[in-house]
């Protein structure tokens, strides 16, 4: 995974709630067996209207989303953040993310970032008027940076050493593998287990 | 200080913990399909690693499945890929697989709790949302996505930050003709699809003692759409009735073991709750959503709100948004709403008691003129035992159609979906804008609003009849 220090760039403003995750990749587009190439999937059925503001030119390079709360609800489906990651997004900003986007974007490097609504009503006005507004969302600091403001976000520490090294979360739990095998020792006798693959 | 079930639970499976650092839990249970899988395996080979837990790890094919013909190849090729690629990596890494035409397919959250292999004190992960179903067992269950489902794979552990707890009270009786959907229906439009977010709730009161484990599946299950990580209910004998001669409930002196483990999965009454919400059971009527997200409802024997009715701007938005995208006007009866089809099914509502519900409304009747229905089972053995109690017969005589188990029009993935504007009745668990097919829009209903539904041909209930 691609290291998280520091991220500038413009943003886009998304002025709406409860975007859920239908919204953001379709169904249809789950069926695919890969990881990539969901950019076209990304917001699709909004995408269809030329109103869209995904689809107006002044936006075209943005690489922060600054959405309504409740981004993100419904479905556990990562495609959701590998949509946004596919289509260019480095960092989404809202007042409040469903659980389990959330946890699935800090996973796969798409850094989500929780600011007051008031601070994302402030974003939308300034992007609207001026789209080539430089922001940077910088994890080292714990900042969002814009025309000389900073506003501070929370982040656990851990996520954010583990964000900022880069690091497989499957590498860092296997330095634990003595301790899944003890616990494994210990676990009652009664515990369910599956039937073998049929051959 | 005493502890909630949930924290029972998760302390029962921390296999390492520090200051600052997620706890690292071990996953009883890792149910598997085809949709979430895929890149999971692929990750796996990759990098060498290989299933830690076969014995633990359970697939199935449910969301990308044709419901008829399933004897036949899957017609569309990036369908057909992704569950041959399920069927490969089960062979490949030795997880037992339940295929289309095997008699234990089904929706993997219908399957489990049928296999006996769903018990309370679990903890239980899929890559699926709804994967809180299980929560009814008193297991601790919730949704991942596909990097956590690899980790899952690998090491048969997933690192989770502690969430918090919350209680809903529901005491009462349910009167007759409401069900245990129209409970979470209400319960998710009073606190908001963001109401439980950071929680894992926790449904306690005599309201639900009084359910079935089927009843209680549909609540774990919603729990997911009032924003919560997990929803469950401790165990008690009615757990323990339904598990008991299951495939993989245990037998003899383990089931005493085992029963003697469960007994003690509760909250203790000294245990404290971040928060509290409390339902009146006695007031509950029929509900259903009138909008584009599960909190969006009201009791079917009211009218459409207006956008003025709400509180605040974000929520008179939405509604304004919801009332278009729908083609709802404000203050119409909620009765009055044409149906064109009818979806009774889903891992919410596709169990045998929600067919028996339907078919015993529709008995005798057919569904209106130009009404579509489809009947799709949660599972075979669902449907098998549909068959033996001759319930298949009702829903055909009725006009309805009976379909193979799978996920089928829950959302628009496989070949079930509504047409552009086509307005349903679904007995499913979400009303998004496109969830059933784009352009499609979503009323989500209990078995008996839907059987009640596609006989009058406008949302209705049993007492309309």
């Amino acid at each position: 995974m691609k290291a998280f220090i520091s991220h500038t760039g413009t943003a886009i403003p998304l002025r709406r709630s409860n975007v859920d995750t239908d919204q953001i990749i379709p169904a249809q587009y789950l069926k695919r067996v890969t990881r990539s190439g969901f950019e076209d999937g990304l917001f699709n059925a909004w995408r269809q209207d030329p109103e869209f503001v995904l689809n107006q030119p002044q936006y075209s390079s943005a690489t922060i989303l600054v959405a309504g709360p409740d981004f993100g609800t419904g479905s556990s489906r990562e495609h959701a953040v590998w949509a946004l990651q596919n289509y260019g997004f480095e960092a989404v900003l809202s007042a409040r993310f469903a659980d389990i986007f959330r946890n699935n974007s800090l996973k796969g490097g798409l850094l989500t970032v929780i600011l007051p609504q008031e601070i994302i009503e402030e974003l939308w006005a300034l992007i609207e008027s001026d789209p080539t507004t430089q922001i940077t969302v910088d994890l080292e600091a714990r900042e969002v940076r814009y025309t000389g403001k900073k506003v501070a976000f929370e982040l656990d520490d851990y996520t954010r050493w583990r964000l900022m090294e880069g690091l497989d979360d499957i590498g860092l739990t296997l330095r634990q593998a003595d301790s899944i095998a003890q616990f494994e020792e210990k676990r009652p006798s009664f515990k369910v287990r599956t039937l073998p693959a049929r051959s | 200080m005493g502890k909630t079930l949930a924290e029972k639970i998760w302390g029962d499976h921390v296999v390492y913990s520090a200051p600052g650092e997620p706890d690292l839990l071990y996953i009883d249970l890792h149910l598997i399909h085809e949709v979430t899988s895929p890149q999971a395996f692929d990750g796996l080979r990759l990098a060498g690693r290989k299933v830690r837990r076969p014995d633990l790890t359970i697939a199935t094919e449910d969301h990308n499945t044709p419901t008829i013909d399933i004897n036949k190849p899957i017609a569309d090729p990036i369908s057909k890929l992704q569950v041959d690629t399920l069927r490969k990596n089960a062979a490949e890494f030795g997880i037992r697989l339940h295929s289309l035409g095997d008699i234990e397919q089904g929706i993997v959250h219908v399957v489990g709790p049928q296999l006996g292999i769903t018990q309370p004190g679990m903890t239980i992960v899929c890559g699926d949302s709804h994967t809180s179903t299980h929560g009814a067992f008193g297991a601790l269950a919730f949704g991942i996505g596909t990097s956590e489902v690899e980790h899952v794979l690998a090491t048969q552990t997933l690192p989770q930050s502690r969430p918090k707890m919350m209680a809903v009270n529901i005491e009462g009786t349910l009167r007759k003709g409401v069900t245990s959907k129209d409970i979470i229906l209400a319960l998710i439009a009073k606190i908001g699809t963001g109401g439980g977010q950071g929680y894992v709730i926790e449904y306690r009161g005599s309201a639900i003692r009084a359910l079935s484990m089927e009843a209680r599946m549909t609540i774990c299950n919603l729990s997911i759409e009032a924003g919560a990580r997990a929803g469950l209910i401790a165990p008690d004998q009615t757990t323990f009735d339904y598990i008991k001669g299951r495939p993989h409930a245990p037998e003899g002196a383990e089931w005493d073991r085992a029963v003697e483990y469960w007994s003690a999965l509760f909250s203790d009454n000294d245990a404290h709750f971040d928060a509290q919400v409390d339902l009146d059971a006695n007031t509950l009527s029929p509900f259903v959503t009138w909008g584009t997200n599960p909190g969006q409802g009201a009791p079917l024997d009211s009218l459409i709100p207006a956008p003025s009715d709400f509180a605040d701007e974000a929520s008179r938005n939405a509604a304004e948004r919801a009332l278009e995208y729908m083609d709802l006007a404000p203050k119409t009866p909620l009765k009055s709403v044409k149906i064109d089809t009818v979806f009774l099914g889903s891992c919410t509502n596709g169990r045998i008691e929600d067919l028996r519900a339907a078919a015993e409304i529709m008995k005798g009747r057919t569904i209106a003129p130009g009404l579509r229905m489809l009947v799709v089972p949660g599972s075979a053995r669902v449907r098998e035992q549909a068959q033996r109690e001759g319930l298949n017969q009702v829903f055909l005589d009725a006009g309805a159609e009976w379909r193979e188990a799978g996920c089928s029009m829950c959302l628009g993935m496989n070949p079930d979906q509504l047409k552009p504007g086509e307005r349903s009745a679904s007995t499913s668990n979400r009303n998004f804008e496109g969830r059933q097919g784009k352009g499609g829009r979503t009323h989500l209903v209990s078995p008996l609003v839907a059987a009640a539904t596609a006989i009058r041909g406008t949302l209705s209930s049993p007492d309309d009849l």
